[in-house]
C-alpha cells in the first residue's frame, strides 16, 4: 500500500470532524459529568449515601477498581508480546491496545481515591514525619498497589508514546498553522535517520522486556489485597495466577470491542482484518478455557476442603442470593466465548464482538462475586450482612465505561490511532520498490563496494 | 550552502546513493539518511547501530533497586510497626516494592538513552517532508564548496532522484 495512501486513510479522523464526534463527545461527556457531580455529593454528604458500610467495605468502587486494572492488561502486555516475538499481523492492532492499557489503568486507578471518605486527605498515605503519630503501614499489600500501578501506568505511558513520535512527525509535516507548532513540539525533531530508528527499537524492545513481567507483577498484586486476607474465599494461592488470567482475559476482549468500533466508524476496514479479529478471537478462546480451569480449581478445593465458613460462601454464590450473578458469568467468561470462538463459523468479526461483551460482563461480575459474598459472611453469624449498591455508586460505575469511550474517543480525534510507520515497515514493496523480491534482501545486507 | 539531498523512492535506490557517497570521499558520519520506517534490509539502516542502551537500562534497574531497598529500609525502621509478627524489615514482602522500583529504573533509563542518544528534543539542522511521503533521504549538511558539483552528480545518477540544495 502507498504511504500516502496510509496517510491519507490514517490522518483523515484527524483533519476532518464529523458530527458524529461531537455527539459522541456530548454524549459520554454528560455522562462523565453527571459522575463527577455524584462523586463530589458523595464528598459533601458522607459515605452515608453508598450502600458501602460494615462489614462490607468493598462494593462497586473495588469492584471497578479491579476490573479496569483487568481491562488495563489488554494493551502494553498483548503488545509486548506480540512485539518480542515480531508478530506481523501486531502492527495495526498495537496501538489500539496499549490506549485501552493507559485509560483502563488512570481510570481504576480512580477507585482508591474515590473510595476514600475523605479524598482530600490522601496525602496522609504519604511517608513523611507526620506530627499525627499516624504511620502508614508500608508492609500493606495497598503499598505494593501503589508501587505495582504507578510503576505500570509510567510504563505504558512511554511505551505508548516512543512509538507515537514518528507519528506525530507525519502529522507535522502534513498540517499547517497551529496544528503543525503543536505536532511540531510533540514529534520532538525526530527526522527518521537509521540511528533514531535504531535507538527507538532498541529502546521499545527494553520496553517490551520490562513491562511483561510488571503487567503480570500488576494484578498478582491486586489479586494480593484480598489472599493476604483471612476471609473465606479469599486466603488461596491461586488467585495469583487467577487473576492475571482474567485480566488478560478481560483486556482482550476490551480490544476486540474497541477495534470493531474503531474499523466501523473510521473506516479502517483496510487495516483491521477479519484474519486480527480471527487471531484474537483464538486468544480468547484460550483465556476462556484457561479461566475455566481457574475457576474449576478454586471450586473443587474448596468444595473438597468442605471447611463450613468457605462452604457457606460458596453455596451463595452456586445456588443461593448470588447464584443468578454467578451463572451469567460462567455463560459470559466460558459458555459464550467457547462457543463463539471455537467454532470457526462464529468466529467473525461480529462473533468475536459478541463474545467479548458477554466476557467484559462476566468479569466484572466475577469482581463483584469475589468481593461482596465473601465480605458479607465471614466467619461468625454477627458479621453477616448484605450489599445493596446506592445510585451514586450505580452513577459512578456505569460513567467508568463513558469515561473510557470519552477519552478513546479524543485520543483516536488527535492521534493516529493505527502506527503508520509500523505499518509502513510491514510492507516490503514500499522499501524495495515492485521490481525487487525478497530473494534479492541478504544480498544488501553486505556492504557493497563501488 | 546548508546542504544537498537526494529523494529517493525505494531502498534500493537510496543505497546506491549512500554507496556513491561513500565512493565520492563522504564519511559515514557525514552522510544524512531519513526515512519513513526502519530500512533495517538495507545496509544504510545499520549505520551508527551500536548502542549502550541495554546496559544503561541495567543500570537504571539497579539504582531502582537501590533506591527501593533505602526507601523501604527507611521508612519501615523509622516508623516500625509490628505486622502479623513479620521482622521490622521483612525481606519477603519488600522484594515486591524492589522488584517494582527496579523495573521503574531499567524504563526510565531506557527512556532518557533514547532522548539522548537519537536527539530527540534538539532542532533538526535540515528535513525535507517529503520523507512522510515515503521517499528516502539521503544527503550532506553543510558540503564543502568545492566538492557540491560532484556530489549533486554523485546523487542525481540514480534513477528517479529528485536532488535539492538548500
Amino acid at each position: 500500500m502507498a504511504h500516502s495512501r496510509i496517510n491519507n486513510d490514517l490522518l483523515r479522523p484527524l483533519f476532518q470532524t464529523t458530527w458524529r464526534f461531537y455527539l459522541l463527545v456530548g454524549l459520554f461527556g454528560t455522562v462523565v459529568l453527571i459522575a463527577l457531580v455524584a462523586w463530589l455529593s458523595q464528598a459533601y454528604f458522607g459515605f452515608g449515601i453508598t450502600g458501602i458500610r460494615w462489614p462490607i467495605y468493598w462494593g462497586f468502587y473495588v469492584t471497578n477498581f479491579v476490573f479496569w486494572i483487568g481491562i488495563s492488561h489488554a494493551g502494553t502486555l498483548i503488545s509486548a508480546i506480540l512485539r518480542l516475538v515480531d508478530a506481523g499481523w501486531r502492527r495495526p492492532v498495537t496501538r489500539c491496545a496499549e490506549v485501552i492499557t493507559v485509560f483502563a489503568l488512570m481510570i481504576g486507578a480512580m477507585f482508591p481515591i474515590i473510595h476514600l471518605g475523605r479524598p482530600w486527605q490522601a496525602f496522609w498515605l504519604i511517608p513523611y514525619p507526620s506530627e499525627r503519630l499516624i504511620w502508614p503501614n508500608f508492609r500493606s499489600p495497598l503499598v505494593w498497589d501503589f508501587f505495582a500501578i504507578n510503576t505500570y501506568l509510567t510504563g505504558s505511558v512511554l511505551f505508548l508514546f516512543l512509538p507515537m513520535i514518528p507519528d506525530f512527525a507525519v502529522v507535522r509535516d502534513k498540517a499547517t498553522g497551529l496544528r503543525k507548532k503543536i505536532y511540531g513540539v510533540l514529534a520532538l525533531g525526530w527526522r527518521g535517520t537509521p540511528k533514531q530508528w535504531n535507538r527507538l527499537e532498541s529502546a521499545m524492545s527494553i520496553m517490551a522486556v520490562a513491562i511483561i513481567p510488571v503487567a503480570v507483577s500488576v494484578h498478582t498484586i491486586v489479586s494480593f489485597d484480598f489472599s493476604m486476607a483471612p476471609v473465606p474465599m479469599w486466603h488461596t494461592t491461586i488467585f495469583g495466577p487467577y487473576f492475571v488470567a482474567g485480566a488478560i482475559f478481560s483486556g482482550i476482549a476490551a480490544l476486540l470491542i474497541a477495534m470493531a468500533v474503531l474499523r466501523r466508524f473510521l473506516h479502517l476496514q483496510e487495516y483491521l482484518l477479519p484474519i486480527h479479529f480471527q487471531n484474537l478471537g483464538k486468544l480468547l478462546l484460550v483465556m476462556a478455557l484457561l479461566w475455566g480451569y481457574f475457576v474449576f480449581n478454586e471450586r473443587l478445593v474448596t468444595y473438597y476442603g468442605n471447611d463450613p465458613s468457605e462452604m457457606a460462601v460458596f453455596w451463595r454464590t452456586q445456588r443461593e442470593s448470588f447464584a443468578p450473578l454467578y451463572w451469567t458469568m460462567v455463560v459470559g467468561n466460558f459458555v459464550l466465548p467457547v462457543v463463539l470462538m471455537g467454532i470457526k463459523y462464529f468466529r467473525t468479526i461480529t462473533g468475536c464482538v459478541i463474545a467479548s461483551l458477554g466476557v467484559i460482563v462476566g468479569m466484572w461480575l466475577e469482581r463483584f462475586l469475589i468481593i461482596v459474598p465473601s465480605l458479607g459472611h465471614k466467619y461468625l453469624p454477627y458479621s453477616y450482612a448484605t450489599y445493596r449498591p446506592q445510585p451514586v455508586e450505580i452513577t459512578i460505575a456505569i460513567a467508568t465505561f463513558a469515561a473510557m469511550t470519552l477519552l478513546y474517543v479524543l485520543f483516536a480525534k488527535f492521534v493516529p490511532i493505527i502506527s503508520i510507520w509500523e505499518l509502513k515497515a510491514g510492507d516490503p514493496t514500499d522499501r524495495f520498490g515492485h521490481s525487487h523480491s525478497a530473494a534479492v534482501r541478504p544480498v544488501l545486507m553486505d556492504r557493497p563496494r563501488d | 550552502m546548508k546542504a544537498i539531498y537526494g529523494l529517493y523512492g525505494d531502498g534500493m535506490s537510496a543505497q546506491q546513493a549512500v554507496n556513491r557517497l561513500r565512493a565520492n570521499g563522504v564519511a559515514d558520519r557525514a552522510i544524512v539518511v531519513m526515512s519513513a520506517q526502519p530500512m533495517e534490509d538495507f545496509e544504510f539502516g545499520h549505520m551508527d547501530s551500536r548502542t549502550r542502551i541495554w546496559w544503561i537500562a541495567c543500570l537504571g534497574g539497579v539504582l531502582g533497586m537501590a533506591t527501593a531497598f533505602g526507601l523501604a529500609w527507611i521508612t519501615e525502621v523509622s516508623w516500625p510497626i509490628n505486622v502479623g509478627g513479620l521482622p521490622t524489615f521483612a525481606w519477603w514482602p519488600n522484594l515486591i516494592i524492589i522488584f517494582e522500583l527496579t523495573m521503574l529504573g531499567a524504563i526510565l533509563a531506557t527512556v532518557v538513552t533514547l532522548f539522548v542518544t537519537a536527539g530527540l528534543g534538539r532542532r533538526p539542522s535540515f528535513y525535507d517532508p517529503a520523507v512522510s511521503d515515503g521517499k528516502i533521504l539521503v544527503g550532506i549538511a553543510n558540503p564543502p564548496e568545492a566538492s557540491v558539483a560532484a556530489l549533486e552528480s554523485a546523487l542525481g545518477a540514480i534513477h528517479g532522484a529528485q536532488v535539492k540544495t538548500i
